[in-house]
């Protein structure tokens, strides 16, 4: 890991607009492209340029600072930019693509999945696809089905894609500076919900491996791996359960292809016990994985069965009555490793 | 015509080495020893060499599942591709790939394609780069009747046109997308019509002919080097074999068949290059007997070439990635060689 020098609060998206920037600084060839990441590109009123800058205002300002020659708005086809940014990385490029919603992933699956994933596999080494896709993710925004999903699950399932879902401003902006520098298709998750959230992130060169584990919390008793907004969730249930004297381990993944077994299985085997906390579909899913994962390679060391906390398996309601108890809560994390501890 | 001797040769002998190629196959396929879905480019030779006769290794291909004829007009070795097609570890793609992904980005072959309508985008993206580094590169998506029906070409050729980015979009037309007509699945006469809806200079080419293909691409490939964006080439042209081999063909009648085969682009070729006093029958001959023990040399060495490691089953994945969970939750089989 680099350091840094200093270290500031930022939210989480400032934390991704600063690397972005800094990598766009640092390599002309990575280009920004995406459904108004800059907005206003018909107009010739100057005041309309970077009109939206990103949806929910993420690549603000790029314009300004690299020109529309490589933050390049696209219209709205997901399938011709997300495949021209294979394309362009295959040949050259270092495209960092925002695919809006992760939920529209639909509209474009065959150029992430058939090609993307396969290319390098299929041509036997002689292609690497050194793409980002940024992707929003995630409930809360009282959004409804269609643009609320957190579906990365789908992304692990497919070999030849890299998936990452940060928790906070600091891992933010050191595993997208990873994830553009990576010379495979990176699949980098955002949470919609935690954009407006701060902690301490690095200045410059920052950069967090992909594939590796952190521990948000130390404890003894259970290993909770949590994913994305759940590490908050998790880390509030931790908080909460040490009041009464469980000591819970919080495991961040961060990476969740490749992911960190060896982190996850060391701490199975020093607790004893495991909770899955996953706000993603739950079946077939990254929960379901790591469940797995203990079956077969700790069962030996669990005291009791593993536990997961995640949404029932339907779509993400909009009233918000139910999408509050669509969402993992702190509350169901407290119940399951009380289960767990039985 | 503004072409030389030289260049007439490379055309007559790739359009030979397409021919060999395929003709090989079909028969080498009847006789079972080639493994998996082959599909074959034999008949339309004057859309690929034509084209590719414009283009440099520097230049990007997009290409199909119809692809050996890409390959070849692209320059991609023969020898690893006939390797790649018996899935041997000397192929194009080290056995990976097969007939349908068959590669080579030292030549610009970014791929073909299994997936109808899977190149527009990727062409896009090469002609982004192309753009963006502006060293004068083209990017040509090679697509069929089939593909122009897909959604992913409509979004390219938007793309394309609204970024002015320098793709040539070459539609082969060989009537038939699988089994269906085009003459039922495209709802337009000429697929070129098409580009007008984008504002995209379009032309339908007869691509049997190869030196109309040489003289429609030559412009289109000019224009996207000048900056001046994409043009769309419809060539009109004829599959000899099935869509795969095995098609038993029983959609297209034989007296269709032998109609297309008399206007045969490299007959064709030949008579005009003779009766212009381009080039001596001679000559021709002695080409397409070089095409004849290319293809013989491509076969034995495909078929003394070894299979691949069996590690390569788990490489090549990622660039990087750990080595070890690449066959997870389980103790991985001992590996033996066939």
């Amino acid at each position: 890991m680099t350091t840094a020098t200093e270290i500031r609060q930022l939210t989480y998206r400032a934390a991704i607009s600063e690397a972005i920037r800094q990598e766009m600084t640092r390599d002309p060839m990575v280009v920004v492209m995406g459904e108004d990441v800059a907005g206003g590109a018909a107009s010739d009123n100057p005041e309309h340029q970077d009109a939206w800058g990103g949806v929910l205002g993420v690549t603000q300002g790029l314009i300004e600072e690299f020109g529309r020659d490589r933050v390049r708005d696209t219209p709205i086809t997901e399938s011709a930019f997300v495949g021209c940014g294979v394309g362009a990385a295959a040949t050259g490029l270092r495209p960092v693509v925002e695919l809006m919603f992760i939920g529209f992933l639909g509209v474009c699956l065959d150029q992430l999945t058939n090609q993307a994933a396969k290319m390098r596999y299929m041509f036997g080494g002689k292609a690497s696809i050194p793409l980002t896709i940024r992707t929003m993710v995630g409930a809360g925004f009282r959004a409804a089905a269609q643009h609320s999903d957190s579906m990365y699950s789908t992304f692990v399932h497919f070999p030849g894609l890299k998936v990452v879902a940060p928790s906070t401003p600091g891992d933010a902006k050191g595993l997208l500076i990873a994830a553009i520098r990576d010379n495979d298709p990176v699949i980098f998750c955002e949470h919609k919900v935690l954009y407006d959230t701060t902690g301490p992130v690095p200045e410059g060169d920052y950069v967090i491996p992909l594939g590796v584990a952190d521990v948000k919390r130390e404890g003894t008793d259970v290993t909770i791996v949590a994913i994305s907004r759940m590490v908050h969730v998790a880390l509030d249930a931790a908080g909460r359960l040490a009041n009464e004297g469980i000591s819970a381990e919080v495991i961040d993944p961060r990476t969740l292809s490749p992911l960190d077994e060896g982190t996850i299985l060391d701490s199975v085997r020093k607790t004893g016990r495991l909770v899955v906390v996953d706000e993603d579909n739950p079946r077939c899913s990254v929960a379901t994985d790591i469940a797995a994962l203990a079956a077969t390679g700790a069962l030996e060391y669990l005291n009791a069965p593993v536990k997961l906390v995640t949404p029932p398996h339907t779509p993400v309601p909009f009233s918000p009555a139910l999408e509050d108890i669509f969402v993992p809560t702190p509350q169901r994390v407290i119940d399951a490793v009380h289960e767990a501890m039985i | 015509m503004d072409i030389d001797v030289e260049q007439l040769a490379w055309i007559y002998e790739r359009m030979q080495l397409i021919r060999h190629f395929e003709e090989r196959l079909h028969t080498d396929f009847a006789g079972g020893g080639v493994p998996g879905f082959v599909h074959l480019y034999a008949g339309e030779e004057a859309v690929a060499v034509g084209v590719c006769s414009n283009l440099n290794d520097s230049d990007f291909i997009t290409s199909t599942h119809r692809g050996h004829g890409h390959c070849i007009a692209k320059g991609v070795d023969i020898d690893s591709m006939m390797a790649e097609i018996y899935g041997k570890a000397t192929g194009a793609c080290k056995g990976k790939g097969g007939s349908m992904h068959i590669a080579d980005t030292s030549k610009g072959m970014l791929g073909a394609n299994g997936i109808v309508g899977g190149g527009p985008p990727l062409a896009c993206g090469a002609g982004l780069t192309a753009k963006i580094k502006g060293v004068g590169q083209v990017s040509v998506c090679f697509f069929g009747d089939g593909a122009s029906n897909q959604g992913t070409t409509f979004e390219g050729m938007n793309l394309a046109g609204i970024w002015k980015l320098p793709v040539v979009f070459i539609c082969e037309n060989n009537g038939y997308a699988e089994a269906t007509g085009a003459e039922y699945s495209v709802s337009a006469e000429d697929i070129a019509t098409r580009a007008r809806g984008f504002d995209i200079p379009s032309i339908t080419v007869d691509g049997q002919d190869v030196f109309a293909m040489y003289e429609a691409s030559r412009e289109a490939v000019a224009r996207a080097r000048r900056g001046e964006g994409p043009t769309f080439i419809e060539a009109k042209t004829y599959r000899y074999y099935g869509h795969f081999e095995g098609d038993m063909l029983r959609y297209r009648t034989r007296e269709e068949e032998e109609l297309h085969r008399s206007r045969d682009c490299i007959q064709r070729f030949r008579t005009q290059a003779t009766e212009a006093g381009l080039m001596t029958a001679e000559h021709l001959d002695e080409i397409e007997g070089r095409a004849a023990n290319a293809i013989e040399h491509a076969v034995k060495f495909a078929m003394e070439s070894a299979d691949p490691d069996p590690r390569e089953l788990l490489t090549d994945v990622y660039v990087d990635f750990p080595a070890d969970s690449m066959w997870p939750f389980q103790t991985a089989p001992q590996f033996t060689a066939r």
